[in-house]
């Protein structure tokens, strides 16, 4: 629910950097996503389009890179891929683990002229 | 529109707050310096001439970044003003608006406090809030599922609240967006009803995750429901082992005694540092 505004943040975020960096259409946006990070990812795309209109960024296309989420087991020291806070050690059953990936948000990089 | 950071929140209203001002005669008395940042792009300065050929431009940017920044300067001004600020999140229909109108009622001889209310639409829970005696100040999102820092920060300059006040933001009624956006507070405090089913914690992991506090609210109702009290902590525990834990009702006053502790203790905290906390 709350991705149109993170699609209205990437736009400002953009626009932003538009005016520091000078350029004037944006033709693909390249975002990192976690899957821990409690982002729709088709509801991220439906609301870009929108959040787009009217921007230099209209028409763009985004490209969103998921991140896989990956914990540390405290006890039994492993990596392992998580995909919800409260999975546990599939090798101990131990929780909490230590999240160390997939609570990602971020603009990676932009196409621009 | 906000013409003077150029805030794009066209479907917010804040009570009390216009937008007619400009660059040169704006009337915010900014407690809150607006952020302009300006990041090190090191690796892609050699192309920034190119003119009309496509190029990739590294950002590297945390989409939140901005709202973030919003939120170190609201924590900053509670801080320096001595001000508890704890944002209140739940579902619509768990009772937050009466456990607040309970509290204000309750300890407005001891604490001095005031209250942001968000909500979509209509400034009615502002006015229940108002009715007893405290000040508040209604922010209506529009369609915007969740407050933000900037909308608070707006807010501010229009709510009168004295040095070492509480301040409570009750954010929209939605267990899924506002745990994203910090707004400055000391402290997310959620609050679950009983009415909601134990496996809320499960189901919305983020906000408990993120919350520091649990008011598990509407506990005189128990005896009429099929609620496994034991289970719902032990989800919320699973989410979130630090999480601390209130049973409370408050339409019987049942617990809120405790609630009023913690308040006081971390208002305490919030005191520690600040220059008439002495005194």
């Amino acid at each position: 629910m709350h991705e149109l505004s993170l699609c209205e943040s990437v736009i400002e975020l953009i626009e932003e950097q538009a005016r520091q960096q000078c350029f004037e259409r944006v033709k693909t946006v390249r975002l990192e996503i976690g899957a821990l990070a409690g982002v729709e990812i088709e509801a991220m795309l439906f609301s870009f389009d929108a959040a787009a209109r009217d921007s230099l960024a209209e028409g763009a296309k985004l490209d969103i890179i998921r991140i896989a989420g990956l914990a540390i087991c405290p006890v039994c020291e492993k990596q392992v891929e998580v995909s919800a806070r409260f999975d546990v050690c599939p090798d101990c059953a131990h929780y909490p683990l230590q999240i160390v990936a997939g609570e990602e948000m971020r603009i990676k990089e932009l196409e621009v002229q | 529109m906000c013409t003077t950071c150029g805030c794009g929140h066209a479907e917010t209203t804040i009570e009390g707050h216009d937008h007619q001002h400009n660059e040169h005669a704006h009337t915010h008395d900014h407690r809150h310096e607006h952020h302009h940042h300006t990041h090190d792009h090191s690796g892609h300065g050699e192309g920034s001439e190119a003119a009309s050929p496509s190029r990739m431009l590294r950002m590297e940017q945390d989409i939140l970044s901005k709202n973030n920044a919003y939120a170190a300067d609201n924590r900053r001004w509670f801080n320096q003003h001595g001000i508890l600020t704890l944002n209140l999140v739940s579902s619509p229909g768990s009772g937050k608006t009466t456990l607040l109108t309970r509290t204000l009622s309750e300890l407005k001889d001891t604490l001095s406090m005031a209250v942001i209310e968000g909500d979509q639409q209509t400034v009615l829970d502002a006015e229940r809030i108002r009715a007893t005696g405290a000040q508040a100040i209604q922010i209506n999102t529009g369609k915007g599922c969740h407050l933000d820092a900037h909308m608070v920060g707006h807010a501010m300059e229009n709510l009168p609240i004295d040095d070492r006040s509480v301040l409570f933001i009750e954010n929209v009624g939605n267990l899924v967006c506002p745990a994203a956006f910090d707004l400055g507070e000391a402290c997310k405090v959620v609050i679950l009803s009983v009415t909601e089913g134990e496996d809320k914690p499960l189901k919305y992991p983020d906000m408990f995750h993120a919350a520091g506090l649990m008011l598990l609210n509407k506990i005189d109702l128990l005896p009429h429901l099929n609620f496994d009290v034991d289970q719902c902590l032990d989800y919320a525990r699973r989410v979130n082992p630090g999480i601390k834990v209130l049973q409370v009702s408050a339409s019987t006053g049942e617990g809120m005694a405790q609630w009023y502790q913690y308040l006081q203790a971390m208002r305490q905290v919030a005191l520690i540092g600040h220059a008439e906390a002495e005194r």
